[in-house]
């Protein structure tokens, strides 16, 4: 009981006095998370959309390959990642690990299948519903896919926060391609482990307390912000 | 939000351009102790300070660091498991294999002591006592530096720890996770001394056996062989590295305390004149 | 005129083995309001998509005529039975068939508001469809098929399980769609609507045509005992 309420504490202490490591490290988190996400819906939402709107052989494969890897560990994507981009890896020479590029890239592959694959659920319900009134206005492709991904896009919004969600909490992944280098890739989870390690139990769990506080403001940020800009329901 | 966005690219885009920038940057894999203990943060800014080479620490366990030294994805490393270094030095991975410092393993456990071996100056001694009173024994499990001398000392007590259960629980984790559990059961645990000594959730543990002499935990630096890795900035690892065994790198070691307790050793006599 | 008129030969729909419409000649002039009258099942849906090309006969020809026949499809225009409201407001699903065709936004949305007013769906304009009654789903899918100024226009069923205020608003807007000059070939089995609507009626049964004619033909007198025995109101089929 104790040692949550000095977390709780903590944590106050660290967001009243803007600490300036914990806004470097939290600004790092937002920052790789963010893109892995902008990233991955970049990919995801049109492939999610083209599996369910296009038949073509190995399409049953790929979808259910989405399916399973909405459950991948962050700690397989992170060695997977880091094969890659080791020195030793194919893309060794672009000397990417250790930079937050590389977790970038890591947390992108580890919500791809996220996104991919709750866009190809919302998606093919919708597209159950307007295949008959698409096909006799003869829309091309590109077209009926713009149309489902707008029409989805609540459905959508809430696969890309999942996406984001995966992202933020995620320590596995980003622990080993970033290396938790401090004031280089550094971010929120990976420094809980650290400061856990050390046996700083009630910083390790402001520091939990400051992520939850962000990933909170995203989320309400972003609902607001489409319940501006989409018009409400 | 954009502000701290833009900080985020800033640092993206220094990561990316890493071999360009004029400061030279190390990375360098170290064990736990070295970053908790909060070594790195003394030595790593005065090493700046004289060199102008950033070293970046990257924590892994002892195996980790020498697979990333064999894929050639870090430059430095700093570990403590000699017969592994041996081994990796052999196979010509590593270049500049070089003592750094010491310090010694401690037995903590917690304060009631139920297998009576407080104030013992023999760690074989007292592992033969805890597993006479069968009371909770946390081993780190993961074949790091620690855990391989861990299983030395049982084997020095005349048990296999392999036949070990019960009581025994191998954790599978680094040594702050290892202390968080001994902390928690109230278990018996080998630590190295720099560890506990900056571990803030002690809970009921406390420093029972103090090896006479010492169960010396030695720390060795090495660099990543240039000739199988080109992109290692061999001469900044160069002078890193001398800086470090140096009179002034040793200086600093020797002088880094935590609450008033050394932590560790520095390798190179004081008095001598190199 | 640019497409009409409609020539359907030799049609013959089958599916895994069924036949379900054919086979059948059929032609289709302009001017008026042809409707398909037939029990449930007869294959009326079926034929309108078979004209619409959505459905692919088996074997036989459909045919259009005229200067514009290669693209037959951009001048007409279908209304499903249960048609698809799009999750927009109810201007923008009436004016999305012209942002497919690339018209100006600006543009667009005038026209359809002007035929949002002929549907009397205005105080709507705003909403968002999908919460429209059905019968208002109904005014929006016809006046958003029809925005494009089809030639030709296919309705299946354009009132099946409406109350009578939302059959007569539709029927008077098939009424002032046929007075602008578009042919609307439609499905139905209510015969007084026929009645009011039709200038020609063809009667289907088993996915052929048994009878065609004008209202009065069909009504008055039957060539057939089952067309007298469906327009008495008997089970045939």
């Amino acid at each position: 009981m104790n040692g949550l309420s000095d977390g709780f504490r903590e944590a106050f202490r660290l967001v009243v006095t803007l600490d300036p490591a914990l806004v470097e490290i939290a600004g790092l988190s937002l920052f790789v998370s963010l893109s892995a996400v902008a990233a991955a819906s970049l990919i995801g939402l049109p492939l999610g959309a083209l599996i369910s709107v296009r038949s073509f052989p190995g399409r049953g494969v790929i979808v259910v390959l989405l399916n399973a890897f909405m459950g991948l560990p962050p700690v397989v994507v992170g060695l997977v990642v880091y094969l890659m981009l080791s020195r030793s890896g194919p893309f060794g020479v672009l000397g990417l690990l250790f930079t937050p590029t590389a977790m970038i890239i890591a947390q992108t592959i580890l919500i791809l299948p996220i996104i991919a694959s709750l866009t190809r659920q919302s998606i093919s319900d919708l597209w159950d519903h307007y295949r008959e009134l698409l096909q006799s206005l003869d829309a091309t492709p590109a077209q009926i896919t713009a149309t489902l991904l707008w029409d989805a896009r609540r459905s959508l919004l809430t696969a890309v926060l999942a996406g984001f969600g995966r992202a933020i909490a995620e320590v596995g992944a980003v622990m080993i391609v970033g290396g938790n280098i401090e004031h280089a890739t550094r971010v929120l989870t990976t420094a809980i482990a650290l400061e856990t390690s050390k046996g700083n139990l009630a910083l390790a769990l402001g520091l939990g307390l400051v992520l939850l506080i962000l990933a909170l403001v995203v989320n309400a940020a972003t609902h607001a912000l489409a319940s501006r800009t989409m018009g409400r329901r | 939000m954009t502000g701290i966005t833009r900080r985020g690219v800033l640092v993206a885009t220094v990561g990316l351009a890493t071999p360009a920038v004029a400061t030279e940057r190390l990375r360098m894999a170290v064990t736990t102790t070295f970053e908790n203990s909060g070594l790195a943060g003394h030595l790593l800014p005065k090493l700046e300070a004289a060199t102008g080479i950033v070293v970046q620490p990257i924590v892994v366990g002892t195996g980790q660091a020498h697979t990333l030294a064999r894929q050639g994805d870090i430059d430095l490393l700093v570990t403590h498991a000699p017969q592994q270094e041996a081994a990796l030095a052999a196979s010509g991975a590593v270049v500049d294999h070089r003592p750094l410092m010491v310090n010694d393993f401690i037995l903590v456990g917690p304060r009631d002591d139920p297998a009576g071996v407080a104030g013992l100056t023999d760690v074989s001694t007292s592992l033969r006592a805890i597993a006479d009173s069968r009371a909770p024994f946390v081993s780190r499990g993961d074949r790091s530096g620690t855990h391989v001398r861990e299983r030395a000392l049982w084997h020095d007590a005349g048990i296999d720890p392999d036949t070990l259960s019960g009581w025994y629980r191998e954790a599978g984790a680094g040594m702050g996770a290892a202390l968080n559990m001994a902390a928690g059961l109230g278990a018996y645990v080998l630590t190295d001394r720099g560890t506990w000594l900056a571990f803030r959730n002690r809970g009921p543990l406390t420093v029972l056996v103090v090896g006479d002499p010492p169960v010396d935990n030695p720390y060795a630096i090495m660099i990543v062989n240039p000739d199988r890795h080109p992109h290692v900035p061999i001469a900044a690892a160069r002078r890193a590295v001398d800086w470090l065994t140096g009179p002034k790198g040793q200086a600093a070691i020797g002088t880094f305390a935590i609450d008033g307790a050394p932590a560790f050793y520095p390798v190179l006599d004081s008095e001598d004149p190199s | 005129m640019r497409i009409l008129p409609l020539s359907l030969t030799k049609v013959l729909v089958e599916r895994e083995g069924d036949r379900l419409v054919g086979p059948l000649e059929m032609t289709v002039g302009a001017g008026g309001i042809s409707v398909v009258m037939g029990p449930n099942g007869s294959g009326k849906s079926t034929l309108l998509k078979v004209c619409h090309g959505l459905v692919t006969p088996t074997s036989g020809t459909v045919a259009w005529a005229g200067d514009q026949a290669a693209n037959a499809r951009r001048h007409q225009a279908i209304v499903f039975q249960k048609p698809a409201v799009l999750r927009r407001s109810v201007r923008e699903n009436v004016a999305y068939p012209l942002k497919l065709r690339g018209v100006p936004r600006a543009e667009r949305l005038e026209k359809a508001d002007q035929l949002i007013a002929r549907a009397r769906l205005n105080a709507l304009a705003d909403r968002d469809a999908t919460v429209l009654s059905g019968g208002e789903q109904q005014k929006l899918a016809i006046v958003r098929a029809w925005i494009t100024e089809p030639e030709v226009l296919f309705l299946d069923e354009p009132t099946a399980s409406l109350d009578p205020g939302a059959t007569r608003d539709i029927e008077a807007l098939i009424g002032s769609i046929d007075a602008a000059g578009t042919k609307i070939v439609m499905t139905s089995h209510d015969l007084g609507q026929i009645k009011r609507l039709a200038t020609d009626v063809l009667f289907l049964l088993d996915g052929l045509i048994k009878e065609r004619g004008t209202v009065e033909q069909i009504f008055d007198s039957p060539q057939s005992e089952t067309l007298a025995a469906f327009l008495r109101g008997d089970i045939v089929g």
